[in-house]
């Protein structure tokens, strides 16, 4: 018997591969390359003038101090939201895998601000944070601080990571907890009639245990960070006050679909996508040693 | 027997959709979204029902940049609706798509539509008119700004005369702050209320090339002394809550609402807003405030809002169509109810007489306000309008510079410049695609 588990036919593994290829090729590979295309030329709005320039929209991005600027602020805002987002889910799975009574009720409650559409989400804190009419606003003035995330950078710049980090926990909540109720229970009451205690427990037992999971949520934040966000920076921020929120991808959004900049905008996709397949690789590289599969 | 019923339905089906079809179709892409968007559909109904040629179908598209952006891309894919309605930042990239648009004056000679653009107020139409003055688009909804103030506020603080000069803005509302107001104005879309129409009522030119409709080379200059000056004076009083920046296009209307400020400067078309908004407060509608060491009378201010574009591809019998109905839309009695129901300025001088007959001016004061600002003075080339192409980066940009401003972070003569410097580089940009 051979040791060697294969197909005898060799077209049927293409068949059945040809439609996931299909896929890539009609969604990504297409539009990436017609991304690189768009992103030599200069044209109007209607397509009705092309020029082909090279190299010369990314000449121009990169003179642009204001693109430069959105590198910065897009890694800030990408770092706080992937490790705020991260942190604060393990800690509610932890507790939720933990209690015994209402898990139900706690488990649909976090899970649900995933249904909500990014601009809704964006509104709905946008109201929660109004200087003149918020809620959390009002509070902050109780303790004496004076919340103006129209003029203040850094006020809108915790504005769209707090909304952008709430949609992203119930995702990671869902992983996490799937992922420490894999983790055996006999291995955590042997440490327990050792003598240790809940916390010890979980950081020796169980977050070893998971960091698969918690890998692979770290890349997937990144590119929710990178890729997603932009309905909530539009709907809040629109980029400002001075382009303080003003993300990469925001920068790609805004240029083309609203300011009808299609060679820029292709140009910073372009950009854009070199930049996260590096980074996934670097994590790839990286980070993934430490990783106990 | 079974080919018998297909061959029935299918000749049925053929008779019906003939039947449907007898009717010429013409789609009419919009963003008038709520209450708006209802009044557009009845103004379509009312259209459609009251010949039986053609009939407008109205299709809401979303936000302003939504609708242009979405008729940009059906045209590129040869699906494009025979009417769009399109912002006025939009008007020079849809006036620079020669291939793509259908002059309105040139749609209504061929179509042998009577057609008479002096009918047309033309503080509105001369945003839309080419630089030999004929109508590019027909004026759909639209609004300048003017300034709101809390009369409440303003018996508080002992104030008997509403400011008219931008001196008088700051000793008002010097007075509100010493009867306890927060803050003495806000205003709204900052580069349309205090850059573009700063501008236009001062009488002053923001760029070279009559304000752009000259051509396309045009350079930026509101980093002029005027212009700094303004800028610098108002950052000045954002330092003493005389004036207090509440955040990009409207969203800072609720300073206003609150009663956190006395005054604002916002859309003629708000007024609707800010009585549902502020029930039981008596607030005043008054003219924009001008520079009285610039101008001795001011000037008309410049429009905002969006016109209907009619795009090329579609057959004569739509075209026909199209010129009917911008006929209808035009017609006194039209005009004069879409006027009373939105705030947008009426687009005719038969419309606004209408309206005035109607008594309707007298019984909902303040609504004049806006068309007297308008019609009052003759348009010089600074206040005619502007015509500039990525406009819509530009007044990003704007904001941007502005905001930094009013955070204290630079003097509005370095933002000024800053916006002058990559304002150009867009038009420098937008000349290059328009070969």
């Amino acid at each position: 018997m051979s040791s060697h588990v294969g197909f005898k036919n060799k077209w049927l593994p293409i068949a059945l591969i040809a439609p996931q290829l299909l896929i890539t090729l009609v969604f990504f590979i297409w539009p990436a390359g017609q991304a690189i295309v768009q992103s030599t030329q200069l044209e109007d709005a209607f397509g009705l003038s092309t020029e082909f320039v090279g190299l010369e929209n990314f000449v121009s991005l990169f003179n642009d101090s204001n693109y430069l600027a959105s590198f910065f602020t897009t890694l800030q805002f990408s770092i706080t939201v992937a490790v705020l987002a991260l942190v604060s889910a393990l800690i509610l799975s932890a507790f939720a895998e933990h209690i015994t009574r209402g898990t139900t009720f706690y488990r649909t409650f976090l899970i649900w601000p995933y249904a909500v559409a990014p601009v809704v989400a964006g509104s709905l804190w946008l109201f929660l944070f109004d200087p003149t009419i918020g809620v959390v606003s009002e509070m902050l003035q109780w303790v004496n601080v004076d919340w103006d995330p129209v003029l203040n950078g850094s006020h809108a710049m915790w504005m769209v990571v707090i909304t952008s980090t709430w949609k992203q926990i119930s995702y990671n909540f869902l992983f996490f907890l799937a992922a420490l109720q894999s983790v055996p229970k006999s291995l955590h009451e042997a440490a327990a009639i050792d003598g240790s205690g809940p916390i010890k427990r979980f950081m020796t037992i169980s977050f070893p245990l998971i960091s698969p999971t918690s890998f692979f949520l770290l890349v997937v934040n990144f590119v929710y960070a990178f890729f997603d966000t932009f309905a909530v920076i539009h709907a809040m921020t629109q980029g400002g006050p001075s382009n303080s929120t003003s993300t990469l991808v925001y920068k790609v959004y805004n240029d083309g679909f609203i300011g009808l900049n299609l060679g820029s905008s292709a140009a910073q996709s372009v950009i854009l996508m070199a930049l996260v397949a590096l980074l996934t690789v670097v994590q790839f590289k990286y980070v993934e040693k430490k990783v106990a599969y | 027997m079974y080919m018998k019923k297909i061959t029935g339905i299918v000749v049925a089906a053929a008779l019906m959709s003939a039947s449907a079809h007898a009717k010429t179709e013409v789609e009419w892409w919009h963003a008038m979204g709520g209450t708006l968007g209802e009044k557009v559909n009845e103004i379509a109904s009312d259209f459609n029902a009251s010949q039986s040629e053609y009939e407008i179908k109205p299709v809401y598209k979303g936000t302003y940049a939504e609708t242009m952006t979405s008729a940009i891309a059906a045209f590129r894919a040869k699906q494009q609706p025979a009417i769009v309605q399109v912002f006025e930042v939009g008007t020079a990239t849809m006036m620079g798509a020669k291939k793509a648009i259908y002059p309105v004056h040139e749609l209504m000679a061929d179509t042998k539509e009577s057609f008479d653009p002096n009918k047309y107020l033309s503080a509105v139409t001369g945003y839309y008119t080419s630089n030999e003055g004929k109508m590019l688009s027909m004026p759909f909804n639209s609004s300048t700004p003017v300034l709101y103030y809390n009369k409440d506020m303003f018996a508080n603080a002992g104030i008997k005369s509403v400011p008219k000069t931008w001196k008088e803005m700051g000793e008002a509302s010097q007075k509100l702050l010493k009867a306890g107001a927060h803050c003495g104005f806000t205003t709204t879309w900052q580069s349309w209320t205090q850059i573009e129409n700063f501008g236009a009522r001062n009488n002053v030119a923001m760029a070279d090339n009559n304000n752009g409709f000259g051509g396309l080379n045009t350079k930026f200059t509101f980093n002029k002394p005027a212009f700094v000056k303004h800028i610098n004076q108002m950052s000045e009083w954002a330092k003493t809550d005389i004036f207090k920046y509440g955040g990009r296009q409207s969203t800072g209307m609720p300073l206003f609402y609150t009663q956190n400020c006395a005054m604002t400067m916002g859309s003629s078309a708000g007024l609707a807003g800010i009585k549902a908004n502020m029930e039981g407060i008596n607030v005043g509608v008054a003219q924009l405030p001008y520079d009285d060491s610039l101008v001795k009378k001011p000037q008309n201010t410049i429009i905002g809002g969006a016109s209907l574009w009619v795009l090329r591809g579609h057959s004569s019998e739509e075209y026909k169509g199209v010129a009917k109905f911008f006929s209808y839309l035009s017609s006194a009695a039209v005009q004069a109810d879409w006027h009373q129901f939105t705030g947008y300025l009426p687009i005719t001088q038969d419309a606004y007489q209408l309206t005035k007959k109607q008594g309707f001016y007298e019984k909902n004061p303040g609504t004049d306000v806006a068309v007297l600002q308008m019609t009052s003075v003759e348009p010089t080339v600074n206040s005619k309008g502007i015509r500039f192409g990525n406009f819509l980066q530009t007044r990003d940009i704007i904001n941007e510079q502005l905001e930094a401003v009013w955070a204290g972070k630079i003097s509005a003569q370095t933002a000024l410049d800053n916006a002058v410097k990559q304002g150009n580089e867009e038009l420098r940009r937008f000349e290059r695609t328009q070969k």
